[in-house]
């Protein structure tokens, strides 16, 4: 009994004395490991040139981090939520029911996702099509729906390698996968016209077959991080990556990337529309915090501003694709303008 | 000698024939014993494959690569208005004085009379880490007077040039790596031969905080250390006394009966509870419920005394019973209380145990990663802590939580200083586990 009233009384004395004691000085960021390098680089370049301190910046996912963010207001929430996909509308529901209503969204630029395999092996130039027939659990042969029959690339298209089909996918809790899924899987089921085949045979819902993925050994999940899936290639050399583009840039001596419809991936492709496989970076700001957390309109407005964001900042040369309309987002920032 | 020879003697004259029963137990017992040896070495070896990865990786973030160039403050653009006004000069940004790095560089590398073929602009100017303008304009900052003068500067090169002599990066790979070129290495060895350009012992490893990925040569992990011991301090200060004090209780004072049973029962249990339960403890009761802040070393401290409590309780009570009965029935046959038994005989007799049970527990807690996970400190930190008790509450990281972040980023500079870390923690959990070993020999008794 002792100890647990030891341990309790003692706690009780810290927790009191910490509420009294403090005022919370520096911005705290949570959220998507996507976004992570934009934001410590914009955070350590804003604490150089301001006189506040650097923002504290967590990572584990965009979920996780709207999570955190929507558990309420005050100086033991978060100020700032990263994510690589939009809010869904469900979250934007617990917020408000946790009193987070003033959400401020401000989208900082695009991400490209970029297929890549280790430097020594063969150029692929892909299609959204080849990746749909080398992936997906059932794919059309011959007009027949069939489980997947692929085992070496050329089979799915001659023009592709004679190469062992084997791709390291982002595991199910990471934002790029919805990507991957959406831009690249259900494109080229569409394209390749496997979804009519599918609609045909099964009705409605029928397309939804486009997306679930082989399970025999071809197609590996990735729960990890990006360093995972470069492990793994350079293991097994038959193996192709999903990476992002500042990821894949920062490994040129070890990749190779495959071009998607004869386009190379590159900031340029990706800004003009070019590439396909992109998807736009956010990162959500409670208004209510502006004014109580010293800096942090600052640091959004710094986050967005030309000299970091523009085509020629920090931000685009680790790999960030600009946004083009920036002076818009710096609007909003500016008037601190609120979701609808 | 003696005996090997007495023994050799003995068997040849010997007149016990083995029968075969005998001959395959002292098989067996062979075989026993080379099972034993085999684990051993096994352990061995992993052990050594271990240390031989770690320090092989590692140490390079020990030394980092320096150029050494003189750079003219130029009056007219870092003081426009003349007055060496701290506040007035903190408007020309980190960019200004980057322009002025890069100038410098220049010129020095007209001055050495280096010429590279198809050198250009972007490999000289990112030759330079894009932490140094920031050093010089803290440097400049912080003395305002220096502006005007030509000051000779050590700043870092990119983690590229760096990677190279340390053999991370070839020419062959720079060939195909977006970040560097051949050019600028080859630009780096004219430098090194001109000795403007050195591989250095580099303290600031340990003392800097950590950087963006876009620096990976100026990450260090200065904020890591602070925290990581603020943490302990936090351990050392609540679990010690909390858990001594608990033991002796149960130990020497408390009946015997159903519920001591049950107390038991549970800080066994809790000894063996996977430690990101106490971080979800940790976040709800700490966080959400005191209103501790977020990323701060006093949850983390808060958390790793709910994790470290059972495992000083347990050995504090093994050290306790491990004094012979004897010497309580003596001290109280003297008409000590049983307060002065306790406090004047068992408790010094049983301190050494105790001493090694509560340092190996913090050592435990040093390298605890999963709890902090939930709390909020693994986390980009760059500005330390202040001095505890109040710095308690600022945000910090840890030092195997850094070791986590590092392994995560894009550069493969990181790996480097992820191993770099690892040792670190290495040196502090051997250390202590040292300390637990001299204390426990420098105090033991045997009766």
């Amino acid at each position: 009994m002792t100890s647990a009233k030891l341990t309790v009384s003692a706690l009780a004395v810290i927790a009191a004395t910490a509420s009294v004691a403090h005022a919370r000085e520096q911005i705290q960021v949570s959220g998507s490991s996507t976004v992570l390098p934009y934001s410590t680089i914009a955070a350590e370049a804003f604490s150089e040139n301001t006189d506040f301190p650097t923002p504290v910046i967590e990572s584990g996912g965009s979920s996780a981090g709207l999570q955190k963010f929507c558990q309420g207001v005050g100086e033991n929430t978060v100020d700032i939520a990263n994510a690589s996909r939009p809010i869904r509308e469900s979250e934007i529901e617990t917020c408000r029911a946790n009193g987070v209503t003033d959400i401020i969204e401000v989208q900082i630029g695009y991400d490209g996702i970029v297929f890549a395999s280790d430097i020594e092996g063969p150029d692929f130039e892909f299609t959204p099509a080849d990746w749909y027939n080398a992936l997906a659990a059932e794919v059309v042969v011959d007009g027949e729906i069939a489980a997947n029959p692929y085992t070496r690339w050329n089979q799915i298209r001659p023009e592709l390698p004679d190469q062992a089909i084997l791709a390291f996918v982002p595991g199910t809790k990471h934002g790029t996968r919805e990507v991957f899924e959406e831009k690249v899987i259900a494109d080229g089921c569409e394209e390749s016209g496997a979804s009519d085949a599918f609609t045909a045979a099964r009705g409605e819902d029928g397309a939804d077959a486009c997306t679930v993925l082989r399970t025999d050994g071809r197609s590996v999940d990735i729960d990890g991080d990006y360093t995972e899936t470069l492990a793994r290639i350079q293991s097994d050399k038959d193996g192709i990556g999903v990476f992002g583009l500042s990821f894949y840039e920062n490994n040129t001596d070890k990749l190779k990337v495959g071009t998607i419809s004869g386009v190379t991936p590159s900031t340029e492709t990706i800004a003009s529309g070019e590439y396909p496989v992109s998807r736009p970076l956010y990162f959500y700001l409670k208004k209510a915090h502006i004014g109580t957390i010293p800096g942090l309109k600052e640091f959004a407005e710094f986050f967005v501003s030309d000299a970091v964001a523009g085509p020629s900042g920090p931000l685009a040369q680790y790999g960030l694709v600009a946004d083009p309309e920036l002076a818009q987002v710096q609007q909003t920032v500016a008037d601190e303008a609120t979701m609808q | 000698m003696t005996d090997l020879s007495a023994s050799g003697a003995a068997r040849k004259s010997s007149l016990v024939t083995l029968d075969d029963r005998t001959r395959r137990r002292n098989a067996a017992e062979r075989r026993f014993r080379a099972y034993g040896v085999a684990a051993i070495a096994t352990a061995a070896l992993a052990l050594a494959i271990l240390l031989v990865t770690i320090v092989g990786n590692g140490v390079g973030a020990f030394r980092q690569t320096f150029v050494t160039i003189p750079v003219t403050l130029d009056a007219q653009q870092l003081d426009p208005a003349g007055n060496r006004d701290r506040g007035e000069m903190s408007g020309v940004l980190t960019l200004a004085y980057g322009g002025l790095l890069n100038q410098s560089l220049r010129q020095s590398i007209e001055g050495a009379g280096i010429e590279v073929e198809g050198l250009t602009d972007r490999d000289i100017d990112d030759l330079i880490s894009k932490d140094a303008p920031a050093q010089i304009r803290n440097r400049v900052l912080a003395n305002p007077d220096l502006v005007g003068q030509t000051v000779e500067v050590a700043v870092l090169t990119n983690g590229r040039v760096d990677g190279y002599y340390k053999g991370r990066v070839s020419l062959a790979s720079a060939a195909n790596d977006g970040n560097t070129s051949p050019q600028q290495l080859a630009l780096a060895d004219a430098l090194k031969e001109r000795g403007l350009l050195a591989t250095k012992w580099n303290w600031a490893f340990l003392t800097n905080p950590d950087a963006s990925d876009q620096r990976p040569e100026a990450a260090g992990v200065g904020i890591a250390i602070l925290g990581s011991l603020y943490m302990m301090l936090v351990v050392l200060f609540l679990a010690v006394p909390i858990g001594v004090a608990a033991s002796i209780y149960l130990e020497e004072f408390a009946p015997k009966n159903r519920l001591t049973d049950v107390i038991e029962v549970n800080i066994a249990n809790l000894a063996a509870v996977p430690s990101i339960v106490f971080g979800i403890l940790g976040l709800a009761a700490f966080i959400n419920f005191a209103g501790l802040p977020q990323s701060a070393p006093i949850v983390g401290g808060l958390v790793l005394v709910l994790m470290t409590l059972p495992t000083i309780i347990i050995s504090t009570r093994a050290a306790l019973k491990a004094v012979p009965p004897s010497i309580r029935d003596a001290a109280l046959g003297v008409g000590a209380s049983r307060m002065q038994t306790v406090f004047h005989h068992v408790l010094p007799l049983a301190l050494p145990g105790i001493l090694t049970g509560t340092i190996i527990g913090l050592a435990q807690a040093l390298g605890e990663t999963a709890p902090l996970l939930l709390i909020g400190m693994v986390a980009f930190v760059r500005n330390f802590p202040a001095a505890p008790p109040e710095g308690l509450f600022d945000p910090a990281s840890a030092l195997p939580v850094q070791v986590y972040n590092w392994t995560q980023r894009a550069d493969p500079a990181f790996f480097e200083r992820a191993s770099g870390a690892i040792i670190v923690l290495l040196v502090l959990l051997l250390c202590m586990n040292l300390l637990a070993i001299y204390l426990r020999r420098r105090f033991e008794r045997r009766w």
